[in-house]
């Protein structure tokens, strides 16, 4: 009840202020008039008695105040009043405010952007439950990089390992749908039963697969996502149960996933069908090959690491049921981790390093408006000591400066979370191809909280060292100080702050530099083939006609031929491997010549139709090419890349070696050629293991093949040409990917170039930040020391020397500030030693490079209040105030 | 400095407020002038704290105040005790005996 009273009263206080006032105001009267004329019946004179009535309240007006000042809604009102007071304060000093909102709202929002794109990436939980025991597993490929499992190595471990709940292998499926107006082709998985238990999710509607899908055979069916069946089913529920139309077959629905649902091992993945793999085979079967994915849940109570260990024992331990083929051999054991590291392990340096950037910009923004409000706080010596002088006691100073400094931070907060809207748009924009998760990245609730947080934060910091600083000066030597404008007030604070801003640019700066380097020597390595006007696409052939090996073989025969003769096509291949693309696609190899050797390693396998070295200008070294004699039949040739060929047979006779490539199935494959390295999945890995060989020679035929097209002149603008010519042998074949090979080289380097593209902006950013920063302390400084400068000029220093000596002043701050940033960039490229490309962190040219940038930068920046300065008039000067 | 010290005891104010007017409603000039004369002269209260207390009564409900004329017909703000106001006197009352009760224990006991 007296609770309830406090807020009406409160209320009623606050919504009518006036006669609040008034009713105190008669109170206090009353009271005077009471003891007045108490006064007069003891006997006083009229005039002594109302003395004496005043003499007992005191000031009337600070009794007023005394009493109005009483309850919860003052506090507000003094708030109000601050905040008011503290907007004028920012509204007559414009340019000030601008500054210190942008500066703000550029270190929030991009603060913001980068955490909320990072955050989902790298360190929430993947979206299933027990996320953490989901854990990813990879066989050793050639230099201990994770490669895919095979399916007996998944057999094997499913039989004998005890740490899972479950477990599962998958591999991409592109079905073409048909049905609708037109031929869709989807991306799907091929998923072993147990892949959405191993990930914890279960079909919304519907039904799960089963055992019984997932073997030889097994029926048809499929379950589809939920963005698939609203777009392609309008949301039908019906449809489950019904049959829809794959590649010519039946499929029937068994069940829709939630919308909720994601699928972070695959993230374009629109429908799911049984893998169907044999349980019992031979090793030239498709199930020792490397193109499985493997996930496993472990049981509760078992770490990852700990089922790491009992794979490693079971690698080591052979028993006699699982036979094992030389190329899963494991006997380096298996790469287990969690799958939120397996599928973050591309893009983690990158994006740690952009995090990293983003602190440090943050940091600068964060100095570079403390300067801004110290600079302020400098000029307003004489204010706070005539309010001092009127009776505002220090803490309310103190309260004041961090009322407005708050109120900068709210703002900046607000422009930050619009900066931060734009910059995930951007960053998602910019992300590169392989980037996981990216359906996950939005400003979400948490990232708000982050970004109010950091506001909140900044305001007191900001707020408090102003404040600190007023408040510690003697306020009545400020009053005089504000009319005397001496040689005092050296603003030591101000100046380690510029330092250390310039120091934190540098740092940036360096990074951004060294990101650069990278970048360009990794465009001037050479790819090993011509990229220019070079067209490639996917071209799949799909469907029951195509059940027979030789009418496969003849659709792409035929489709090459028809491209050929498109106009401003110079020559045309097929390959089954497509450089620079991502894929990746091995084979076990056994060399006649070395006998002894288990584990052979693998190669490439490029299944090229014979122009396609010419295509792609790939040059001949030693003996012959593939041509068009090179087929089914025919004695099997392969020819090596060069650097595969040298490391095997040093002493150069590989031409003639025999070996077998993939599953041994009894014939030789012959060495007939050499030619040039090619880079197949990124610049800066190390010249791969080749072997090119005819599509007709391998032992399967491949469904998926790239097309390269060599253009007479813009390579993109035949297109729709080559589209006809292939639609004109068969027009229900899907064609997809389209892109040139200059675009497939940039994308190659998209992690890279995505923190570099994020280093240069933060660069820039931190670049300018620096600049106003310098300006700000030596204008600051320039108009502090007018007097001192008058005095100077007149006793005859010349404009040149007052102009070096501002100068001076600008360029030792930033000769400090490059020295403490050295020191911090030293330490801090370490972390980004993983993303450089023969670039060495302690690049020398870099380092110089910046650290004449930011000379350059300073030096602009002091010369504007170096020039005022030497246009100081001393007789002005001297007869200011 | 040789003047008496007329300040009202730190923390008893609300007390005298209270007692004073749990004998009839007053205005504010009225309490200051009952304390004065009730402790002969002992406590001068300062009107600013008498006001200032007063609002802070009223807001925690131990008093409620009305306008009325006086005596002499002038408009002033009257206060009287509610019940809970009543309460929290014998509160107050019975804690200050207590203590004071204490400090005379200790102040007369001997060696």
């Amino acid at each position: 009840m007296s609770l309830w009273r406090q807020l009406a009263r409160g209320l009623r206080a606050l919504g009518n202020r006036a006669a609040t006032d008034h009713e105190v105001a008669d109170e206090v009267d009353d009271y005077v008039e009471h003891a007045r004329a108490a006064y007069i019946a003891r006997g006083f004179s009229p005039h002594d008695a109302m003395r004496a009535a005043r003499l007992d309240i005191g000031n009337v007006t600070a009794a007023r105040e005394q009493v109005r000042s009483y309850g919860w809604e003052n506090a507000i009102e003094t708030l109000f009043g601050d905040l008011r007071f503290a907007a004028r304060r920012l509204r007559t000093n414009p340019g000030f405010s601008i500054v210190a909102v942008i500066t703000l709202a550029l270190g929030i929002g991009a603060t913001t952007a980068i955490f909320s794109a990072v955050n989902p990436i790298l360190f929430a939980p993947l979206p299933y439950p027990h996320a953490d025991r989901i854990a990813a597993i990879s066989d050793f490929g050639a230099d201990d990089t994770p490669i895919d499992v095979t399916f007996g190595t998944y057999r094997e471990l499913a039989a004998r390992s005890r740490s899972f709940d479950a477990m599962s292998v998958f591999k991409p499926w592109q079905p073409t749908l048909t049905g609708g107006s037109e031929p869709d082709r989807l991306n799907g998985q091929r998923v072993s039963a147990d892949f959405f238990r191993t990930l914890g999710v279960a079909p919304l509607v519907g039904r799960d697969f089963q055992a019984a899908d997932d073997r030889p055979q097994g029926p048809n069916v499929v379950i589809l996502s939920d963005a698939l069946w609203q777009k392609r089913f309008g949301g039908d529920r019906t449809i489950v149960g019904k049959s829809i139309t794959l590649d010519d077959d039946s499929y029937v629905v068994a069940g829709i996933m939630p919308s909720h649902f994601e699928n972070v091992p695959a993230p374009n993945a629109e429908l799911w069908a049984p893998l169907q793999y044999n349980t019992s085979f031979t090793p030239d079967s498709r199930e020792w090959g490397h193109h499985l994915r493997m996930i496993g849940r472990v049981r509760a109570g078992v770490t990852i690491e700990d089922a790491a260990r009992e794979l490693g024992q079971i690698s080591r331990a052979r028993v006699p049921e699982f036979q094992r083929v030389p190329w899963a051999s494991l006997d380096r054991g298996l790469i287990v981790s969690s799958l939120q590291h397996n599928v973050t392990r591309v893009v983690r340096p990158a994006l740690l390093a952009v995090l990293g950037a983003v602190v440090l910009l943050l940091a600068i923004a964060c100095v570079n408006v403390t300067n801004l409000l110290l600079a302020r706080a400098a000029h307003r010596h004489g204010e706070f000591a005539m309010r001092a002088a009127l009776g505002a006691d220090r803490s309310r100073l103190i309260r004041q400066l961090l009322t407005e400094s708050l109120l900068l931070a709210v703002i900046g907060g607000a422009l930050g979370m619009l900066v931060a809207e734009v910059g995930v748009r951007v960053v998602v924009g910019l992300s590169p191809p392989g980037l996981p998760r990216v359906n996950a990245i939005h400003v979400d609730v948490i990232v708000f909280a982050f970004g109010l947080v950091v506001t909140t934060v900044i305001g007191v910091v900001i707020g408090v060292i102003p404040a600190v600083h007023a408040s510690r000066e003697d306020l009545r030597f400020g009053l005089q100080r504000a009319s005397v404008r001496t040689a005092g007030g050296h603003g030591t604070t101000r100046s380690t702050l510029v330092v250390a801003e310039v120091a934190l640019a540098l740092i940036l700066l360096v990074s951004a530099g060294l990101l650069l380097r990278s970048i360009e020597r990794l465009f001037a390595v050479p790819t090993g083939f011509d990229t220019a006007h070079l067209l490639t696409m996917q071209v799949q052939e799909a469907g029951r006609q195509f059940s027979r090996d030789s009418a496969r073989v003849r659709f792409f025969d035929d489709a090459l031929e028809a491209v050929t003769r498109v106009p401003g096509v110079e020559a045309a291949a097929f390959t089954a491997l497509l450089p620079l693309s991502g894929e990746t696609d091995t084979y076990g190899v056994h060399f006649e010549a070395d006998r002894e050797a288990k584990d052979e390693g693998a190669a490439l396998r490029y299944a090229v139709t014979p122009d396609y070295f010419a295509t792609m200008r790939i040059p001949l070294l030693r003996g012959r090419l593939l041509d068009r004699h090179d087929v089914a039949g025919m004695p099997r040739v392969v020819v090596l890349n060069e650097s595969y060929a040298k490391r095997r047979f040093p002493k150069g006779d590989a031409l003639g070696q025999r070996l077998h490539f993939g599953p041994d199935d009894g014939q030789w494959y012959t060495v007939v050629g050499i030619v040039g390295d090619v880079r197949q999945s990124s610049l800066s890995l190390g010249d791969e293991d080749a072997i090119y060989l005819t599509p007709s020679q391998w032992h399967w035929v491949d469904q998926l093949m790239s097309l390269v097209v060599r253009a007479r002149g813009d390579a993109i603008a035949l297109t729709p040409a080559i589209r006809q010519a292939i639609w004109s042998v068969d027009k229900n074949q899907p064609i997809v990917r389209v892109a040139t090979m200059d675009e497939l080289l940039a994308r190659s380097q998209a992690n890279r170039h995505f923190a570099l593209v994020l280093f240069e902006a933060f660069g820039v950013v931190a670049l300018l930040l620096a600049a106003v920063g310098i300006y700000g302390v030596l204008s600051g400084s320039v108009s502090e020391r007018t007097r001192e400068i008058g005095v100077r000029a007149a006793l005859g220093a010349s404009s040149g020397e007052i102009l070096g000596l501002v100068l001076r002043q600008g360029l030792t701050l930033t000769a400090f500030g490059v020295a403490v940033g050295l020191g911090g960039a030293l330490l801090a490229t370490r972390a980004l030693v993983v993303l450089l490309f023969s670039t060495s962190r302690l690049d020398p040219l870099t380092y110089l490079g910046v650290i004449a940038l930011l000379g350059g930068v300073a030096l602009v920046a002091s010369s504007v209040p170096a020039w005022r300065a030497s246009r100081v008039d001393p007789a002005i000067a001297l007869r200011a105030d | 400095m040789d003047e008496p010290n007329t300040d009202v005891i730190q923390g008893t104010l609300d007390m005298l407020i209270l007692k004073t007017l749990s004998l009839q409603p007053m205005h504010g000039f009225g309490i200051a002038r009952r304390v004065e004369q009730i402790s002969k002269g002992v406590f001068k209260v300062n009107p600013g704290s008498l006001l200032t207390a007063l609002q802070r009564l009223e807001r925690s409900g131990w008093l409620d105040a009305e306008w009325r004329q006086t005596e002499n017909s002038r408009r002033a703000k009257f206060y009287s005790l509610t019940r809970t106001g009543r309460k929290q006197l014998d509160i107050e009352t019975a804690d200050w005996r207590r203590r004071t009760a204490a400090v005379a224990r200790l102040l007369n006991a001997e060696g």
